[in-house]
Parts: structure tokens; sequence; C-alpha cells
């Protein structure tokens, strides 16, 4: 959400697990995806299709995620559209990067972390964080 | 009054004891959030878990929060610009899956507005240097930290470079 206004300078659409995230930000049109993670392969399942059907829809020219399989699922399927991708690691990953951001470095466009001392030669790499 | 949150998953027994065991030498009222734990404080007003918007309201009359070493915690201390004292939750503990918390805080240690405390034989000093912490100046430089990736986002979004 600190990304916000950033986004909203575009046309922007979020996508997130979570209904109350976007209810308490006033977001209406939210797309609310499947919550996941590597032990639940139905789940994940679910969620990659929940995903490929936003973005194959929504065809965005950017897709940007902040983290966790559902985001890096959107990734990939923004890949396939064509579309530019952008991970940005949780700040909540300082001591290594995060499995799915680990497997964001093949598959996005550009990935970064936001801790300085984990950046490897731009993948990932380094610009500020939200902390 | 001082406020002790450990987050809504865990409970953190350390932390609640320890602030529970130092509250009669401190000068103001400490209301601690404890999450799933077992401790029966005995200074201290605790409550398992606190609203979204009740922790709001309680923040604004809070002049120092002491926390685990919460991504989130840190973020809500910075958005109402409170000093903070961390202490980590330990793997060899059983407070949390692995030690990643320690590695956070070794990340933030010396920030201003920030002191970490790795035992619990630091908290005394470190509540005490928390409250005598000035805020002043923290808020424009994490904008400036912020708006380094804002801007790489927004540069990002135009024209494929970061």
């Amino acid at each position: 959400m600190l990304l916000r206004p950033t986004l909203e300078q575009f046309e922007v659409h979020f996508a997130t697990t979570h209904p109350d995230l976007p209810r308490r930000a006033g977001i209406t049109e939210a797309t609310i995806l499947p919550d996941c993670n590597q032990d639940q392969p139905l789940n994940s399942l679910r969620c990659l299709l929940a995903a490929a059907r936003l973005v194959f829809r929504l065809r965005p020219d950017v897709v940007i995620s902040t983290g966790a399989a559902p985001g890096l699922f959107c990734v990939l399927m923004g890949r396939l559209t064509g579309a530019r991708t952008l991970w940005i690691d949780s700040i909540a990953n300082a001591e290594q990067l995060s499995l799915c951001g680990k497997l964001s470095r093949w598959m996005s466009t550009r990935c970064l972390t936001q801790w300085e001392h984990l950046a490897d030669n731009d993948r990932p790499g380094y610009a500020g964080n939200l902390l | 009054m001082i406020l002790v949150t450990v987050g809504m998953q865990l409970g953190f027994d350390r932390l609640i004891r320890a602030v529970d065991e130092l509250a009669p030498d401190l000068v103001m009222p400490v209301v601690a959030q404890t999450g799933k734990g077992t401790y029966k404080a005995r200074n201290i007003r605790t409550l398992e878990s606190i609203s979204p918007s009740e922790f709001d309201g309680m923040i604004k009359q809070t002049s120092l929060i002491v926390a685990h070493a919460g991504i989130g915690t840190v973020l809500t201390a910075q958005r109402f610009g409170k000093p903070l004292v961390l202490f980590p939750r330990r793997a060899s503990f059983g407070e949390h899956r692995n030690d990643h918390q320690l590695a956070t805080v070794g990340q933030l240690d010396g920030r201003p507005g920030i002191v970490v405390a790795y035992e619990e034989s630091d908290l005394r000093d470190a509540i005490l240097r928390g409250l005598a912490t000035e805020m002043k100046g923290v808020a424009e430089e994490t904008a400036a930290r912020r708006e380094r990736l804002t801007s790489a986002v927004d540069r990002f979004i135009r024209t494929g470079n970061l």
C-alpha cells in the first residue's frame, strides 16, 4: 500500500489473497486470489488458474508483485502474455531471498530485494526500501 | 504509556515476563498485547489481541513501543513516528521456526528511532534509551529511502529500467 500513490498514476488493478486488505484501503475493484503455499499442491493449482484467468483477461502492460506464490504466478502469466514484470521481495526477508524471490530471478523481467546486502548483480538488485 | 506487542500469531512469554518484571521501575504504565502466551503478568495490563483500529488509537498515546522484531510492527512504529525497542524471537527458545528476527534486528540496529535488546538483561537499558530517543528528522530519513524505491518502480513502469 505504500506504493499505491506511485501505482495510481497509471491504470492499476490490485490482486491479493485477503478480502480485508482492499476493503480497509477502500479499493473496490480488487481481485481476490486463493491463497496457497508450496505445501498445498491443490490450492496452488487453483491459484495458478485464477492468476492465469486474471492476467489473460486484463492483459496488463506491467505486472508488479510484492511477494508470495500468488504474486509469482501473476508474474509468470505476465511473462507469457508479454508484460514487463517486476518482483519486489518482501522487507521481511532480511536473511535471504524468499523461495518465490529466488524463482522470480528466473521468471521476472527484473527483481529487487529491499536489503542492500542481499543484492547480487541486479538479480536481485537493490533500489531502496519501504522501511 | 509503553505499549508492548508480540504480533497476532505466536506468544512471546520471554518478552512479556521480562517487561512485567521491569514494570515497577518504569515511570509509566505498560500495556501488553500478548498473543497466545501463557505467562500471567502481575504488574502490567495484558490483552491477548488488539483490533487494528483500537491499536491505532492506543498507539497515539504511546511514548514507546517494545516489540518482537516483526516487520509489521516496525512499519507501524514508523507510521506513527514512535521510538521502538526490538527484542528478537529466538528459534532456540521455540519462539519461531528460525532466527530470521535476529537477522532483521542485525540490519535495523543503529537506525534512528530503533533500539535493539538482544537479551532480557539488555531490556532495561534499551527501554530507557528508547524513551529518551529524539524522533525529529527520523521520518525524513525514512522518506528518502522510500522515495528511492517508489521512483524506481515509477521508472520501471514507464521505461522498463529501474
